[in-house]
């Protein structure tokens, strides 16, 4: 029996070993001052449940020291642990400068079903602002974490939080048989759990989330011809768009999941199509001698704007899904590609040229008002968090590309490092639905 | 012949190999089904002219390093979908040996640098590839002997940041993939 709770112990640590070797490694490169003081305390565990393989309260203190809207608590300045309300001495916390502060713990019931439990307190009123129990599992620790950040990140800022939330991006890289390896991998919102969804030895490329989080849609030349699928997460099994002569690209799905804008070159030059998911049917809606490329939906599902070079350079453009004339939405810069929408879709997000380099800028669609958030020479592919809050994008980091994420304002700025190859193209998932 | 069974092999291995990590019960680790590398023989920017008819070259026409129809990669300028004035002879042979061997067909592959958004240079490098097969047409290639395949930037020859980089990156390929 001993041995076997020895190769058990064993086994878990190689499984969070292998876990922490495919993580992204987030390094915060732009902090803001403003940001919150809260102590996030380690959770307690009942001898029954002890050797969980998740720290929990270090992943809500990272979940929140990455929003860069909390400055979490060194572990080291804690004087003491508590673990419940009554061993709380708030003028401890209060005297090391903490507005918030988090206890909590990890208990088993008499199935040996796991139970998290925390409390956040405001330090100044020594009050409890919110309190929640949990039921978990060993697998779903993880999971659990980010629902308590998520639940703590809302009680505090007033937004919904996105970190259980995901990401999709794609991957390449040279194998040792002198192919570069393609691939589209999804992970967690803060890069644990990477999991390929498909791989090739040919170009992935232009990740896409349906509005339920259920499938992602991408470009595959698998086949030397480019063609569009669809995959669903759960199962794996993908369709085939019907692909045409040309580009098939850029799928981009309307808020109510029903169709898909995307690329078609079939009659001439590149335009936008509007797919329909039921009928399979296909219609077109740009009809220009230029490049039209790089739709997104409007939340509200009436507007796509896209990339099109119909006045010389590349620019964003708006039009009615019903078709019609198309509005040019940005003047600054004579390079203007890649919008995609706020959730709240009061700003777009896009890729600005800036003497040379290509940065993530914003534009206020009521105003006009943009605003340059990276400082990068070869800046793409930006991606709202459901939330707003923060946009994700691909950025240069030495030769390698790697993934960025910068706060929607552009005070807070960090770099997503991944072990190996180059990494490109971030979506941010949807909210999670049920 | 051979050539035939070792595309049959790598696709019976890629087939095999196929079904890896996912959610769930995937369904397939796609793998690339043309074998692109039958058809890699690119010599880099060489620019070989110079057509003499008694060479004493005795293999295949593609391969003769004296004639223009060696040169399959055609390089471009910055932002530009201009076929200069140097590739006018390569292009005019390639037309021309379509128009003659009516029984081959080739992609004409575009591609572009890094810089700029990826779709927005797949149709960039889509421009750069119709140029070349409008060229190819002039000379009597049918137009069911050249397909366009635009791939933007996402098969870089070149992985550098830098404008010797961009230079090899921002190209059309003829592929001709029966040879």
């Amino acid at each position: 029996m001993q041995r076997y709770i020895k190769v058990g112990l064993l086994i878990s640590a190689l499984l969070s070993f292998s876990a922490m070797a495919e993580a992204l490694k987030i390094e915060i490169t732009q902090g803001v001052s403003s940001a919150q003081p809260i102590a996030i305390i380690p959770f307690s565990t009942t001898e029954v449940v002890d050797g969980l393989p998740v720290d929990i309260a270090q992943v809500v203190s990272d979940d929140l020291a990455r929003s860069g809207r909390f400055k979490p608590l060194s572990r080291i300045d804690m004087l003491n642990k508590p673990s419940t309300a009554e061993q709380v001495n708030f003028r401890n916390w209060q005297a090391l400068g903490q507005d918030n502060l988090v206890v909590g713990k990890v208990m088993a019931d008499a199935s040996g079903k796991l139970l998290v439990q925390f409390q956040l307190f405001d330090v100044y009123k020594g009050e409890q602002i919110t309190g929640f129990s949990i039921p978990a599992s060993r697998s779903n620790l993880r999971g659990v974490a980010h629902r308590i950040s998520d639940l703590i990140y809302e009680k505090l800022t007033g937004q919904k939080g996105a970190f259980s939330t995901r990401m999709a991006y794609v991957t390449s890289m040279l194998g040792s048989n002198g192919k570069t390896e393609y691939k589209i991998q999804v992970a967690d919102a803060d890069g644990y759990g990477a999991k390929t969804i498909v791989s090739s030895t040919e170009p992935m490329m232009s990740p896409a989330w349906s509005p339920r989080g259920d499938k992602i849609s991408y470009v595959s030349y698998e086949a030397r011809r480019s063609s569009i699928y669809t995959q669903t997460l759960k199962t794996g099994q993908r369709e085939k768009l019907r692909s045409f002569k040309g580009i098939n690209g850029a799928p981009s799905w309307s808020p109510d999941g029903a169709q898909l804008a995307l690329t078609l070159s079939k009659d001439g030059s590149a335009d936008i199509y509007i797919y329909n998911v039921i009928t399979r049917s296909f219609r077109r809606l740009t009809r220009s001698y230029a490049i039209d490329t790089e739709p997104d939906w409007s939340p509200d599902g009436r507007q796509i704007i896209f990339t099109s070079d119909r006045g010389g350079k590349p620019q964003i453009y708006r039009i009615s899904v019903n078709g019609g004339q198309a509005a040019r939405v940005t003047f600054e810069g004579s390079y203007n590609a890649r919008a995609s929408y706020s959730p709240d879709g009061k700003f777009i997000t896009m890729v600005q040229r800036v003497k040379g380099q290509y940065r993530i800028a914003t534009l206020e669609l009521k105003t006009g008002f943009t605003t340059i958030l990276t400082n990068g020479q070869l800046d793409e592919s930006p991606s709202y968090a459901p939330n707003g809050s923060m946009i994700l994008y691909s950025t240069n980091d030495g030769l390698k590309s790697i993934l960025a994420a910068v706060s929607s304002d552009g005070k807070v700025r960090q770099k997503l490092r991944l072990r190996g190859g180059d990494v490109r193209e971030p979506a941010w998932s949807p909210f999670k639905t049920k | 012949m051979k050539r035939y069974q070792k595309l049959m092999m790598s696709l019976l291995l890629s087939s095999a190999l196929a079904g890896c990590s996912m959610f769930g019960d995937e369904e397939s680790t796609t793998s690339g089904i043309n074998g692109t590398n039958d058809i890699t023989d690119t010599s880099g920017g060489a620019n070989t002219t110079g057509m003499s008819d008694e060479s004493d070259f005795t293999g295949h026409p593609l391969d003769n390093p004296a004639s223009p129809l060696a040169t399959k990669v055609i390089y471009f300028a910055f932002d530009s979908s201009v076929v200069e004035p140097q590739y006018e002879a390569v292009l005019a042979a390639h037309g021309a040996y379509l128009a003659s061997n009516a029984g081959v067909s080739i992609f004409v592959e575009g591609h572009a640098d890094e810089r700029g958004t990826r779709e927005y240079n797949v149709a960039l490098s889509e421009r750069r590839a119709k140029t070349v097969q409008n060229l190819l047409s002039l000379q009597g290639a049918s137009s069911n002997q050249t397909e366009v395949v635009a791939l933007g930037e996402e098969k870089p020859v070149a992985l550098g940041h830098d404008e010797a980089s961009w230079h090899l990156n921002r190209r059309v390929e003829l592929i001709y993939p029966a040879h």
